[in-house]
């Protein structure tokens, strides 16, 4: 670095390698992936649907109040999804059913992710009695199917955004325990962990600096694909009356009042049932690519 | 010795370690005994399995627990007693006192930090400063092994092997300890770099003064870089001395037949004599000397008794039964070619 050429070159090299992050390595190899980008554009297109809403159909006017005299309307350029029982918009309701989906699936996911894996974290991480106590503990959840115990906490908290919310969580728990446990297990042992520890780095730091960090690939992995499972759940318990409860529109809620005239206006269930495919096989599809461009063997 | 164990850096005192599994007791270090002073590059040559590693890893007091257990021993680094210390003073003393270089720096940087993040923890766990100047100490110390500062915020995947080393070397010199343990440095890299980090190595250890373990299974390194010479045989050092007292006045077998496994560049036609056999299984040692079923002086008492330490001066000595106070001098015990 005596001279100013030499150090404008390193400045260029570094501008041009710096960016190879393995966040960056990552994008590149999901780039590649079609069906994974296909994915990800339907999601986008999605919360982009969600988010707009608002814009594109008045809550009170067109999603929930009634207009007898448009009942079962079959789709037309007038009503495009065609209209529910009540002379509601159906496709204002699945563009609001996004909304509500979304964002129940999205913010269950985020819990059960913070609290089952600081548990798998330090459960992995610990090892010993802590590792048993907790993951018996997942075990006992584990052991009842989870559309099962998410009906079981919803019967039992009563029908209301929040409850559903914490239903779903509590039964998504375990499954992240085991990921972050399994993953940081993996991790633990390799030489940087040692070398990390041979600087005088404690625990804490090496767990949220070192071992966090490395163990991430499969759990980014199982929260898309769990965000996809909760969806269906959320579906599945509106149905059957304790998700989200009539007005608001859900897609679930609406497969369940559609089902009484599924045979003269089949367009009523097929929409939201559509709607719901849709996303989880947009989530799924970018999952299984997170999956591979994760990969640390396929690099 | 016992005033000269003032400017001992490191001081092992018979050391027994073993690995407990359901299986098996493995003996890993069987009476291991180290001594270096301030400022000294000692060797610490053997085979696979011989308890090297082991005895780096006690030393920072690394060892996997379980399966490892310290039976006893005393193990004093810079007057704290290693076996008595908590892990609260051990993270303080890791890193500032003693530091270690691993074999592999392909494995033993974290592959989603940049570099410069991961040797300004160095600095921010033991010097308590804040980031920028971490950083600011860091892009000195990565200029110091020969690495521009620029290519700090680079991660580790973007570095050569070589260069992996030096940013581990980096991270090892960091908080100045007096004592670095280098675990086979240079196994994982090819013979060039091998030679450019060792001198770098040699260059920045001369120029801080901090006292240097080279654990190694080459005896060229240990040429190059090293001031004493411990020969590791099953968990034990079986001869000690200077560099000129291993190489040239060599008195163990075992020692002997290292040197004879080596290729001999004057003569390209001469074989080579390796030792026979093969290490003994830790977990099933032979009784006596461990040595005694590979040794071509093998005695009746080298089976059921453990040789004593004769000394030649006052740091050559050798543990083999070939030896007593008066033939130890002119030597003659064993041929050497």
């Amino acid at each position: 670095m005596t001279t100013q050429a030499t150090t404008v070159d390193a400045a260029a090299l570094t501008k041009k390698y710096k960016k190879q992050s393995q966040f960056s390595e990552v994008w590149r190899r999901l780039r590649k992936n079609k069906a994974a980008m296909l994915g990800l554009a339907i999601m986008i297109l999605l919360v982009g649907l969600a988010l707009a809403a608002p814009l594109i159909y008045d809550y009170d006017g067109d999603v929930i109040s009634q207009n007898i005299k448009n009942r079962l309307q079959p789709p037309s350029a007038a009503h495009p999804f065609g209209t529910d029982e009540m002379g509601r918009e159906i496709l204002a309701r699945v563009i609001w059913g996004a909304r509500t989906s979304l964002s129940i699936g999205f913010t269950a996911v985020l819990f059960a992710l913070i609290v089952g894996g600081t548990l798998g974290a330090i459960s992995g991480f610990y090892g010993g009695i802590v590792d048993n106590v907790i993951m018996r503990i997942m075990d006992i959840f584990l052991a009842v199917p989870g559309t099962l115990l998410a009906i079981t906490i919803a019967a039992a908290l009563g029908p209301s955004t929040i409850n559903l919310i914490i239903a779903l969580s509590i039964s998504s728990v375990p499954g992240f325990a085991r990921i972050v446990r399994g993953s940081v297990l993996t991790v633990r042992d390799v030489e940087y962990i040692e070398a990390a520890k041979a600087i005088g780095a404690s625990n804490g730091r090496i767990l949220l600096q070192h071992v966090i960090p490395n163990s991430l690939a499969p759990v980014i992995v199982h929260t898309t694909l769990n965000v996809a499972t909760i969806i269906l759940t959320i579906a599945g318990l509106s149905f059957l009356g304790l998700g989200i409860s009539a007005p608001t529109p859900e897609w679930g809620a609406m497969l369940s009042s559609g089902r009484t005239y599924l045979r003269n206006a089949s367009y009523y269930t097929m929409f939201p049932g559509l709607a719901i495919m849709t996303t989880i096989l947009a989530l799924n599809l970018l999952g299984d690519g997170l999956r591979d461009a994760l990969d640390p063997r396929l690099k | 010795m016992s005033e000269d164990n003032k400017d001992l850096m490191l001081n092992i005192d018979s050391l027994y370690v073993e690995y407990r599994t359901d299986d098996a007791i493995v003996k890993a270090l069987n009476g291991m005994s180290l001594q270096i002073r301030h400022g000294e590059t000692h060797g610490l040559v053997g085979e696979t399995g011989a308890g090297k590693t082991t005895t780096g890893l006690a030393i920072m007091k690394l060892i996997p627990d379980p399966p490892g257990v310290v039976v006893s021993g005393d193990i004093q680094l810079n007057y704290l007693d290693v076996q008595k210390a908590t892990e609260k003073q051990m993270e303080h003393v890791r890193g500032s006192v003693v530091s270690m270089i691993f074999q592999d720096p392909m494995t033993s940087l974290n592959p989603v930090m940049v570099v410069e993040d991961q040797i300004a923890e160095v600095f921010e766990q033991h010097e308590k400063v804040n980031h920028a100047e971490a950083i600011k100490r860091t892009h000195e110390m990565l200029e110091l092994v020969g690495i521009p500062a620029e290519r700090g915020k680079e991660y580790p995947h973007q570095f050569s092997g070589g260069m992996k080393q030096r940013v581990v070397i980096a991270m090892a010199l960091a908080g100045s300890p007096g004592l670095i343990i280098a675990d086979e440095p240079t196994t994982a890299l090819d013979v060039t770099i091998q030679a450019q980090v060792l001198k770098m190595m040699k260059d920045l250890k001369d120029r801080l003064g901090t006292a240097m373990l080279m654990i190694t299974h080459d005896l060229g390194i240990v040429a190059e870089i090293c001031d004493k010479v411990s020969v590791v045989y099953a968990g034990r050092v079986i001869e000690h001395g200077t560099l000129e007292d291993i190489f040239d006045r060599t008195r163990h077998p075992y020692t002997e037949g290292l040197f004879n496994s080596l290729p001999n560049l004057r003569d390209r036609k001469a074989m080579l004599k390796p030792i026979k056999g093969l290490m003994p299984d830790p977990a099933n040692l032979p009784g006596g000397c461990p040595f005694h079923p590979r040794c071509n002086y093998v005695m009746d008492i080298c089976s059921t008794e453990r040789a004593p330490r004769v000394y030649r001066t006052e740091e050559h000595y050798v543990a083999c039964h070939l030896y007593n106070a008066d033939n130890i001098q002119q030597g003659g015990m064993i041929q050497r070619d």
